[in-house]
């Protein structure tokens, strides 16, 4: 069997790919999904936890943060469609109207 | 179970359904101050149903105590506030659609389910519910190019930020094997302080701080509240300046002080540099702006650090002073916002400073509203903003931490600087333009609510002192 | 404590308010009324506060806390006593009447509303330091009535000389203020706590106490006294910071009267009353005391000899009479002090208000060599007057009679040099006081019209609003020290009783016949100094000329007071301009002030500028710090698990 820190690592890992994807990318649909890779990474490690220590509790968890990530979606892309309408650009340097 | 068995969740039930009443309504009625009427009578009603909610609900998931209860009344105060200054606002920037209030209200809900979270779970839930909420009330004036620029700006961050705070639920739940709060404490206590510690569960705290300093404005995960606060509507900048950084608190009760209290001694160390900057860095940048609201941002980045000192006691008489100062914050700062707004007419932005020159002048008793509110920022006595920063102080002073005390009392001179700056602007200069000024009986409700509380706190602040220290029985 | 005890001084906080609200905009000239019913009521809640003292009620209460932090409370409370009964009904009595009064010498003033407003915020600040049950209220109500006075002074603030003498006034009190609140600091650093109760308790346990100051030790209680008196010496205009008291009658004449003579200068007195258990433990203070108010009452009635100015003259008497209060203070006749204080309050107010009189119907003309014979035009304003003097020079069955006689026999009977020392000083004063007091009425009211023929026919008695005051305090300049008759004229001394349990009742080393010839060598003094005043200005007019000719010297010392102001001049204010012109301006200003007071800002803002570039506004920027911070924290985390310490 694959022991947990194998899963602990690769959640870790898939988090900070997700982390620097975010950082590094100015499209704004790229940057969401990046969002969502972390979000994944995190359901990674909750199932593995949930499964080792045979406790639901996680996967009920995931189950919830699918929903949500969803939703969230859903407005992040409202979001980008009334930047694009705006603005006629989705590359997140642009908006910069406000600053200092 | 019956819809008796429910009475715990009855301030939230009213809320949800007046959310969903309000979103039919819009379908129907035309005329959009309805709305807002509606909205007051369903937030007085479930404001009501506050005092006698008592009790643990689904298995402890859901939890209405007297500390749930303290920050629910703040934030449906908060709601009734924001719902009053908004109605003339929505109106200047043709900004009519009915999903305004049903937002405002859903927020509520979020806000007041993470103030009654036991668990990690619906304390998620709770934030999501309010952050999705105010992501899409920052973007409302689509046409407006800040108003967008500021919801996708607060919708990114926000959404890194959660991620992290997710990773923080799943360590700490890898961690103790629970997402219950206190089978966590029990964990965490087995477990003891010390070498023994699991690497993830120190990790957790880091995150738990990262994602909980995002939702608080806290440096250096601040920088997203300036540019929001500045593009967002006012009317959604006066709610979210309180709302989210309360409930933000509500939950750094809950996790910091009873989940992991345990490891105070590790995040009273992460929290120090953060709230010595937090302060630092809002009362200086504060200092050149020349946007009333992105001051009013800064300025609010500022007070998030005097209230996490409160936090650095790690008891409390510490939390009661950052709970209070939450409190008194809400009404000087949804003061201040409403007279921001009452500054904005048809033709007019009415938010930079200059609009301020000479106010006492033209308008006196907006000029005399806002100096109440600016002195009260200041923390002058006798206004509730002293009163604020004095319980504060004295309970970082008795827990021995005097140094940070008198850094924080020096850092908040600086506030005097540029708070004064808009009072000395309306009083000693000469106006350079005609600053018209609105008029709406809703927007004066709200502000002779707030500078009567301000006054009120200011002057008799025993009453409220109690009420904090007696909602800190955590259940 | 219940509601007529929160309403003494709730009512005029509420005309103030209403009046400063709503004046200018809606009440215009009917402001006098809001201010008229506000000190009414007070007035009225105040009798029956007297009353309920009067039958042993005395209230000490908390009303509300304001902040706590361990030891250190800040608290409204008031503490009712026979003291502040006292206090209470004086400082009423005047305020209702200069009320009245000022409807009618304020007509027509385009700061009607204004005046009315500060009239009740000064009473409402008086009464919240005569109330208070503890020193931080005190100093509240103190710094508050000094604020009153220099908005009152300085109401006419387009003419230079009033707005000269309220910067004045405001100034001289800092130095005063100063010691009173080192004063009050020290009180709470020994004793705990700033309520009276527990201050008071027992200050004896502290007596033997020393204190080191720039490596000398004194003892810890004188050091609290002087501290206190330095206050009193202060707002009570003694010697040396009389200076600002005569300036102070720039204000209008109600002011003066109410402020200036009756009410505020008296809180010095009243001061060393309510803290009379720490004076007592010190002999010193209470030596330095009596010493400054014997010294002052006679210095400021030399002066008040030659001036021509009649509120100035009546401005050093009142300096004069307040060094008198000092006096029965410092030999432990605490009651004797507060009873000539009672009975000051009436017969000075009067005196102030009856020049006011004077001065509207003189149009302005306040120097009374261009008066004279104004006794048949205001019959009145002269009868009241000359009642007021004759109060106040000691004439036998008038109030100011049995008080001042109560003084100089308390000061006789001290024992003790410093006893007697201040006897003589106080018996002379007397003298003088009879004198100048006469010189005023005979020079003002007797005699032929010296101010010129249009002037003459203008003359007119005042309107009611204003002789009805006159009248009402004539009666308690002539009947307010019935309640205090001694036992040697068949009377109880029940004014002393009275306050007997809050300051002690003195002690008098004498026999009954020393007391019979202190009494009728002052009725002596009293009758001598008017009969001369009679001589010199009725029978003789030539004479005071000659003798000003004569000893031109001694007269241009008195006229010019002293040269204190000058001498003052000289040693502080030019020392103190030129040190700021030379030193501070060049030196200071230029690097300190600019550097921290100009600079620091400037870093500041700098700094904010350089700060301001980080907010790039591009959400990536942000989210790097956010995921640097992120990193950061992990790291503090990691050293310690690995190393165990952060």
């Amino acid at each position: 069997m694959v022991p947990l820190n194998w899963y602990i690592w690769l959640s870790g890992v898939l988090f900070c790919v997700g982390m620097f994807g975010f950082i590094t990318r100015r499209n704004l649909i790229i940057m969401l999904l990046s969002v969502e890779i972390m979000f994944n990474a995190v359901n990674i490690s909750l199932v593995a936890f949930s499964h080792y220590m045979e406790d639901l509790t996680g996967q009920i968890l995931v189950f919830m943060i699918i929903a949500v990530a969803a939703a969230e979606a859903a407005i992040g892309l409202a979001l980008v469609i009334a930047l694009f309408r705006n603005k006629e650009t989705i590359t997140v340097d642009e908006f910069n109207e406000m600053r200092g | 179970m019956t819809l008796a068995n429910l009475r715990p969740m009855a301030p939230e039930l009213i809320l949800i359904a007046l959310g969903l009443v309000l979103l039919m309504l819009d379908l129907i009625c035309r005329k959009k101050e309805m709305l807002a009427i509606v909205t007051l009578i369903g937030a007085i009603l479930a404001f009501y149903f506050i005092k006698g909610s008592h009790g643990g609900l689904f298995d402890g998931m859901f939890i209405a105590d007297l500390y749930s209860n303290f920050f629910k009344t703040v934030f449906i105060i908060n709601l009734l506030l924001s719902t009053l200054i908004s109605v003339k606002y929505l109106d200047t920037e043709r900004a009519l659609h009915g999903e305004y209030y049903a937002l405002l209200v859903f927020a509520t809900v979020g806000m007041m389910t993470m103030a009654s979270a036991g668990n990690l779970i619906v304390l998620y839930l709770g934030l999501e519910l309010m952050s999705l909420s105010i992501y899409v009330l920052c973007g409302f004036l689509r046409n407006n190019i800040k108003s967008t620029e500021s919801a996708i700006k607060y919708f990114l961050l926000g959404a890194f930020s959660t991620a992290i705070l997710l990773y923080a639920i799943s360590l700490l739940y890898g961690s103790t094997g629970s997402t219950d709060f206190n089978k966590i404490a029990n964990a965490v206590a087995v477990m003891g302080a010390g070498a023994a510690l699991k690497p993830l569960l120190l990790f957790s705290v880091a995150l738990f701080v990262t994602a909980v300093g995002f939702k608080i404005a806290a440096v250096p995960f601040h920088m997203w509240s300036p540019d929001v606060y500045e593009g967002a509507p006012t009317s959604v900048t006066a709610f979210m300046s309180v709302g989210p950084k309360a409930a933000g608190f509500a939950i750094i009760g809950k996790i910091f002080f009873v989940a992991i209290f345990g490891l105070h001694v590790e995040w009273v160390k992460l929290l120090i540099p953060i709230s010595v900057a937090t302060m630092i860095t809002g009362n200086v940048l504060a200092i050149s702006q020349t946007n009333i609201k992105r001051m009013l941002a800064y300025s609010s980045i500022a007070h998030a650090g005097y209230a996490l000192l409160g936090i650095l006691t790690a008891d409390g008489d510490g939390l009661t002073a950052a709970m209070n100062y939450m409190l008194i914050y809400m009404f000087m700062n949804v003061g201040a916002f409403a007279v921001v707004i009452m500054l904005r007419t048809e033709d007019f932005a009415g938010d930079e400073l200059k609009d301020y020159l000479g106010l006492a002048k033209t308008h006196p008793l907006a000029a005399f509203l806002m100096m109440i509110f600016m002195f009260s920022l200041t923390g002058i006595p006798p206004t509730a903003g002293f009163i604020g920063k004095f319980y504060i102080f004295t309970a970082l002073i008795h827990s021995g931490q005097l140094k940070l005390a008198v850094a924080g009392v020096l850092i908040s001179v600086i506030s005097a600087f540029f708070y004064l700056r808009v009072v000395m602007y309306m009083y000693m200069k000469d106006p350079e333009v005609e600053t018209p000024v609105s008029d709406s009986l809703y927007l004066k409700v709200a502000l002779a609510i707030s500078v009567v509380m301000v006054i009120v706190i200011g002057v008799f602040p025993g009453k409220f002192i109690e009420f904090a220290k007696a909602s800190l029985i955590l259940q | 404590m219940t509601l007529k005890h929160v309403l003494i001084p709730a009512l005029p906080l509420a005309a103030f308010i209403i009046n400063i609200l709503f004046g200018k905009a809606i009440l215009r000239t009917k402001a006098h009324w809001i201010a008229l019913i506000g000190v009414a009521g007070s007035f009225l809640c105040s009798l029956s506060a007297l009353s309920g003292v009067l039958s042993g009620h005395i209230v000490n209460e908390d009303l509300f806390t304001w902040i706590t932090s361990g030891s250190f409370k800040v608290s409204v409370g008031f503490l009712i006593d026979p003291l502040t009964a006292v206090m209470l009904i004086v400082v009423n009595t005047v305020s209702l009447l200069v009320h009245i009064y000022s409807i009618g010498y304020m007509h027509g003033d385009k700061g009607y509303y204004r005046f009315f407003a500060f009239l009740s915020l000064f009473t409402f600040s008086m009464l919240m330091l005569v109330m208070g049950n503890n020193f931080l209220q005190m100093y509240f109500g103190w710094e508050a009535v000094g604020l009153c006075s220099y908005f009152l002074i300085g109401f006419w603030y387009y003419k230079k000389s009033a707005a000269d003498a309220a910067k004045k006034a405001f100034i001289v009190n800092r130095f005063g203020d100063f010691g009173f609140g080192l004063g009050v600091i020290l009180i709470f650093l020994t004793f705990g706590s700033l309520h009276y109760s527990d201050v008071f308790k027992n200050p004896a346990a502290f007596a033997g106490q020393t204190i080191m100051i720039c490596g000398h030790s004194f003892n810890l209680i004188t050091v609290i006294a002087l501290l206190l008196f330095c206050g009193a010496v202060g707002k009570s205009a003694q010697l040396p910071l009389h200076v600002w008291l005569p300036d102070a009658m720039e204000g209008p004449t109600p002011v003066s009267a109410l402020i200036h003579a009756a009410t505020m200068v008296t809180a010095g007195v009243f001061m060393v009353a309510r803290t009379n258990s720490i004076f007592v433990l010190s002999p010193t203070a209470m030596a330095v005391v009596a010493v400054t108010g014997g010294v002052t009452a006679i210095f400021a009635a030399t002066i008040a000899l030659v001036q021509k100015d009649i509120k100035r003259i009546i401005a050093y008497s009142t300096v004069s009479q307040l060094g008198y209060m000092f006096v029965a203070c410092g030999v432990g006749a605490f009651s004797a002090g507060i009873f000539h204080l009672y009975t000051h309050a009436f017969f000075k107010a009067l005196l102030f208000l009856g020049a006011g009189s004077v001065i509207h119907a003189m149009e302005g003309e306040q120097d009374i060599n261009m008066m004279g014979g104004l006794k048949k035009h205001m019959p009145v304003t002269y009868l009241t007057m000359l009642l007021a003097s004759l109060s106040i020079s000691g004439v036998p069955g008038l109030s100011g009679f049995f008080s001042k006689d109560e003084i100089l026999w308390m000061a006789y009977a001290h024992g003790g040099g410093i006893g007697k020392f201040v006897y003589l000083l106080g018996a002379i004063t007397a003298l003088l006081t009879a004198f100048y007091s006469f010189r005023l009425i005979y020079v003002t009211f007797h005699g032929g019209f010296r101010g010129g023929h249009d002037k003459e026919h203008h003359l007119h008695e005042s309107p009611q609003s204003m002789t009805l005051p006159l009248i009402a305090l004539a009666l308690g300049a002539v009947a307010a020290g019935y309640v205090g008759i001694p036992h040697i004229l068949g009377g109880h001394d029940s004014f002393a009783h009275f306050l007997a349990p809050v300051v002690g009742e003195a002690e008098a080393h004498g026999s009954l016949s020393q007391e019979w010839f202190v009494m009728i060598s002052s009725i002596v003094i009293a009758i001598t100094g008017i009969l001369a005043a009679y001589y010199f200005y009725i029978k003789n007019t030539k004479i005071p000329e000659g003798i000003a000719k004569n000893f031109s010297p001694i007269y241009k010392i008195l006229f010019n007071k002293y040269y204190v102001d000058e001498i003052y001049d000289v040693l502080i204010v030019k020392p103190a301009y030129w040190f700021s012109g030379a030193v501070i301006n060049k030196i200071t200003d230029a690097i300190v002030i600019e550097g921290v007071v100009n600079g620091l800002p400037t870093i500041v803002e700098w700094f904010s500028r350089r700060l301001r570039k980080i907010q790039t506004g591009i959400v990536l920027h942000y989210s790097m710090f956010m995921a640097a911070g992120m990193f950061i924290l992990l790291i503090l985390i990691l050293s310690k698990l690995y190393t165990g310490r952060f």
